[in-house]
């Protein structure tokens, strides 16, 4: 059986209500009223696509074999890389083998999530490949005042898939593809440039969605009341639900759109919309799923008994729980960049990236591998030739220890307004992990007055900075005080 | 048998700028300003110095790298000028340089001079050093600052000791207070002005818990010694010799990070005080220390430090410091010139600057905040951070003590 063997999600912690939108902007452009409800995820600062990849990857991986994967597919049209493979960025965080892996970006397109999840089944059920994890990640920077930054919400979700303890079987794909443009993004382009509305809804979502399911039917045999949920992103609400009723379907078997709790996450809205119905689904529950973007794939897939011991990940609804209002639509607008603040002369050093020691540590840097001595058995970071134990100092007996995973506990910390950042005070500290190993990193994803001496962390790859003279994005790890809530 | 540099070598003469902002002196005219009072002191001619030693920390924004800024500054007849740099105990090692090199016997007189321009960078605190941390370490070591470093210890030593915070910050306040007040007494020192523990308390936070005023002074300055063998000393009609009794360097091999540590001391501290006792022949230092120098980049390090100094009991340093035994009248005098904290740190002359004090003060020198027949005195510096440092200790005192 080829299908579905694991689901991840990540959706970033702040929110930002629509309505502090509208109370800012909408003196500048009142038709963003018009969509006021509910709230759009925000990542952090230190997010971008590649960085909430690598945790849509991680929560999908949690209890799996990460070194069993063939391949890696990253999704998305807000990469930081356009010659640089970041699906390799995202393949290395998770400390994958090297040797016999493919690993691709599949990108320029809403539905290149989709696309790249049908390219990895069908080498699947070619038999040319065992394991392969598809991720789906969307950051996408707008206007102010504009309707794509109301409808817009950053988040990512992951799918493996492979022949083993699958979940959803998959029952076929079919897709249509026209050069349909509804809105694009010119090379080098900071924004996205669209077309009126009624043409995005009428000619786009509206039709484009519904033939290509016809056309799946047709292709399959299948009929369109045999599925229990019916996933499509369209972020017209008036819209979404018209698709389900030219489907002829009840308009609770129409996924939500998920306008209210997140936004639309771009790329990889297709992936949340699908993990949040898989999180539901039953053993025996059919799901249809669609993407959107010149042209449109359509996937069957058939729940099977596996759910029912399935666990583990935290997923869009564990994510979309750990949520953090975001009040200040000025902050907002300095995490994306849209406004000038002064980081001072500290801020301005402007060391260039050394590619030979990405290269030679890549594992300290990306992987946040260390070693366990073999002689004393001390966990320890980073790996150094002698080990760190003064009552062993064994040279270079080692084995590879991964701390990405790792829970560890507050030792000391401090927030510091001198430190050149985007969201002063910078938050660091030492943390010991579980299990042995200490050091000392960035927090994130926490207030000041929330962290205490003896709190847990778990760890979460970050960006760390942007080159942009040289237009080099650099990632590491850093800690996650496990704050409850928050005043953002 | 290692014999240890007691006694070995006498300084004959010792020189200080006043520290501060000094927007219209470059690191040349700091050094020869320091130079001057240093060869008068010692009433030799700039010819009889065999060699040099030059501390600086930063020189990538202050006099570029290797030593001939020194040379060339001060003229020197084209000896040999070594330049070391080892962090906020960069002086000290200069200070060590020539110390070793007159008791090798490689040369009779030697000159230690330590300088740092740090007014030149265009923004308050130290200059930020991602650039300078090495091409690795800048691609994964926390967002850190010097502030943020040390403030983090004051975390640590709370938890350890189940201490409210505040409490802590009290006892830190009067480290500061009682450095205030010290360098009112003094001419040479940056910051003159006293405060309160009140001000201290309510002053803007700069690295949580660490307020403005736990901050040290960011100065420009420079201190030099000449050292020789106390025969020569005398031969030369110097009387009262001020020898040097200890020199003491420990640095952090990366266990406290990376190991096991409490987050509430200086290893290497530790380690550096307990040699420098031994070498120096003293056994109960918080009887027989006389003064202390110490490294009060923050608030917090002073106190810390005065656990790693072993002359108050572990946990025991905020007591300690809240009954003034580190007061200018106290059982230990602390920062006696002001320290860190008001006379200034300009990193490459700090160390040389705490020998100078205690030199003054052996000599009886010291003006209004002369001690009353002071006999050793100790200084300390610690460069880096709480968790990873360069530790020196050094112990001057009279030649007969």
């Amino acid at each position: 059986m080829v299908g579905i063997t694991s689901y991840g999600g990540y959706i970033p912690r702040y929110r930002l209500s629509r309505m502090t939108v509208v109370q800012n902007m909408a003196w500048y452009f009142p038709v963003i009223m018009a969509v006021a409800g509910g709230e759009k995820s925000v990542a952090n600062w230190d997010e971008d696509a590649v960085s909430m990849a690598v945790a849509a990857a991680y929560d999908c991986m949690t209890g799996k074999d990460r070194k069993a994967l063939d391949s890696l597919y990253l999704a998305s049209t807000t990469l930081p890389f356009a010659d640089r493979l970041n699906a390799g960025i995202v393949a290395t965080a998770l400390n994958m083998k090297e040797a016999g892996v493919s690993n691709a970006d599949f990108s320029a397109c809403m539905k290149a999530g989709t696309t790249a999840a049908i390219s990895a089944l069908e080498s699947i059920e070619a038999g040319k490949k065992d394991s392969v994890l598809v991720v789906a990640s969307e950051q996408r920077r707008t206007k102010m005042a504009t309707m794509f930054e109301m409808f817009f919400g950053d988040g990512a979700a992951a799918l493996l898939f492979g022949k083993d303890d699958v979940i959803a079987e998959f029952k076929g794909s079919y897709s249509v593809s026209c050069d349909f443009i509804d809105h694009y993004k010119g090379s080098g382009k900071e924004f996205d440039y669209g077309w009126e509305e009624r043409w995005q809804r009428d000619i786009g979502y509206g039709k484009i969605i519904p033939e290509a399911i016809a056309g799946f039917l047709t292709k399959t045999g299948m009929k369109i009341e045999e599925f229990d949920k019916v996933i499509y992103p369209c972020y017209f609400g008036g819209t979404h639900k018209g698709i389900a009723k030219k489907l002829g379907i009840d308009k609770e078997k129409a996924q939500n759109n998920m306008h209210a709790v997140c936004g639309d996450t771009g790329t990889a809205h297709p992936f949340v919309m699908f993990v949040a119905a898989l999180e539901e689904a039953k053993p025996g529950d059919k799901l249809l799923l669609a993407s959107f973007g010149q042209g449109c794939d359509v996937m069957a897939f058939e729940v099977t008994d596996k759910i029912k011991d399935f666990n583990g990940p935290i997923g869009i609804k564990g994510s979309l729980a750990k949520r953090v209002e975001l009040a200040s639509y000025q902050k907002f607008s300095k995490f994306r960049n849209l406004i000038a603040a002064d980081l001072g002369i500290r801020g301005e050093a402007n060391p260039n990236t050394s590619l030979t020691v990405l290269w030679r540590k890549r594992k300290m840097l990306l992987s946040l591998v260390g070693v366990k001595c073999k002689k004393c058995g001390t966990p320890q970071y980073p790996a150094m030739p002698i080990c760190v134990n003064p009552d062993c100092c064994a040279i270079n007996e080692f084995d590879e220890y991964e701390f990405a995973d790792k829970e560890a506990t507050i030792l000391m910390f401090t927030g510091d307004m001198l430190s050149a950042s985007v969201d002063p005070p910078a938050v660091y500290g030492l943390i010991g992990y579980d299990g042995g190993g200490r050091t000392m990193l960035d927090f994130t994803d926490c207030e000041l007055n929330q962290v205490k001496v003896g709190m847990k962390t778990k760890m979460s790859f970050r960006k760390r900075y942007f080159d942009e003279m040289r237009g080099f994005t650099g990632y590491f790890w850093k800690a996650v005080p496990q704050v409850e809530g928050g005043d953002a | 048998m290692a014999t240890g540099i007691r006694d070995k070598v006498a300084i004959i003469g010792m020189g200080c700028t006043r520290f501060g902002e000094r927007w219209n002196d470059g690191a040349e005219d700091l050094m020869v300003e320091a130079f001057q009072e240093c060869l008068a002191d010692a009433g030799i001619e700039k010819n009889e110095i065999q060699a040099a030693w030059l501390g600086s920390c930063f020189d990538e924004v202050n006099i570029g790298k290797s030593a001939l800024p020194a040379s060339m500054a001060l003229r020197l007849p084209n000896i040999s000028v070594t330049r070391v740099e080892n962090y906020c105990a960069s002086g000290t090692e200069a200070f060590r340089g020539a110390v070793y090199a007159v008791a090798s016997g490689a040369c009779d007189i030697a000159l230690a001079i330590g300088v740092e321009k740090l007014k030149d960078i265009g923004y308050g605190g130290l200059p930020e050093f991602s650039s300078a941390m090495g091409m690795l370490n800048q691609l994964w070591m926390a967002n850190m600052t010097a502030p943020g470093g040390f403030a983090m210890l004051a975390t640590g030593y709370a938890a350890k000791y189940g201490l409210d915070i505040n409490d802590v910050k009290r006892a830190m306040a009067h480290v500061s207070m009682k450095s205030h007040a010290n360098g009112v007494l003094n001419p040479k020192a940056h910051l003159r002005r006293a405060v309160t523990e009140e001000q201290v308390l309510n002053a803007p936070q700069i690295a949580y818990p660490l307020g403005l005023f736990d901050c040290c002074g960011v100065s420009d300055g420079s201190a030099c010694a000449i050292v020789t063998t106390p025969e020569i000393a005398k031969s030369l009609g110097k009387k009262d010799l001020v020898s040097v009794k200890a020199l003491q360097l420990s640095l952090s091999n990366g266990t406290e990070f990376a190991y096991k540590w409490d987050g509430a001391h200086f290893v290497t501290t530790s380690k550096a005080s307990t040699a420098a006792y031994e070498e120096a022949g003293i056994t109960n230092p918080r009887e027989e220390i006389s003064m202390m120098e110490v490294h009060d980049c923050f608030s917090i390090t002073e106190l810390v430090t005065m656990e790693d100094l072993h002359i108050s009991e572990r946990g025991q340093a905020p007591k300690d410091i809240m009954d003034g035994f580190y007061d200018l009248d106290g059982g230990v005098p602390c920062q006696v010139d002001g320290g860190l904290k008001c006379f200034g740190h300009p990193i490459g002359a700090s160390g040389l600057r705490m020998l100078y004090e205690m030199y003054l003060q052996l000599h009886g020198r010291a003006g209004d905040r002369q001690l009353k027949d002071p006999k050793f005195g100790l200084t300390h510096n610690l460069g880096g951070f709480p968790f990873m440092n360069v530790c020196s200790v050094a112990i001057i005192g009279k030649h007969d003590a």
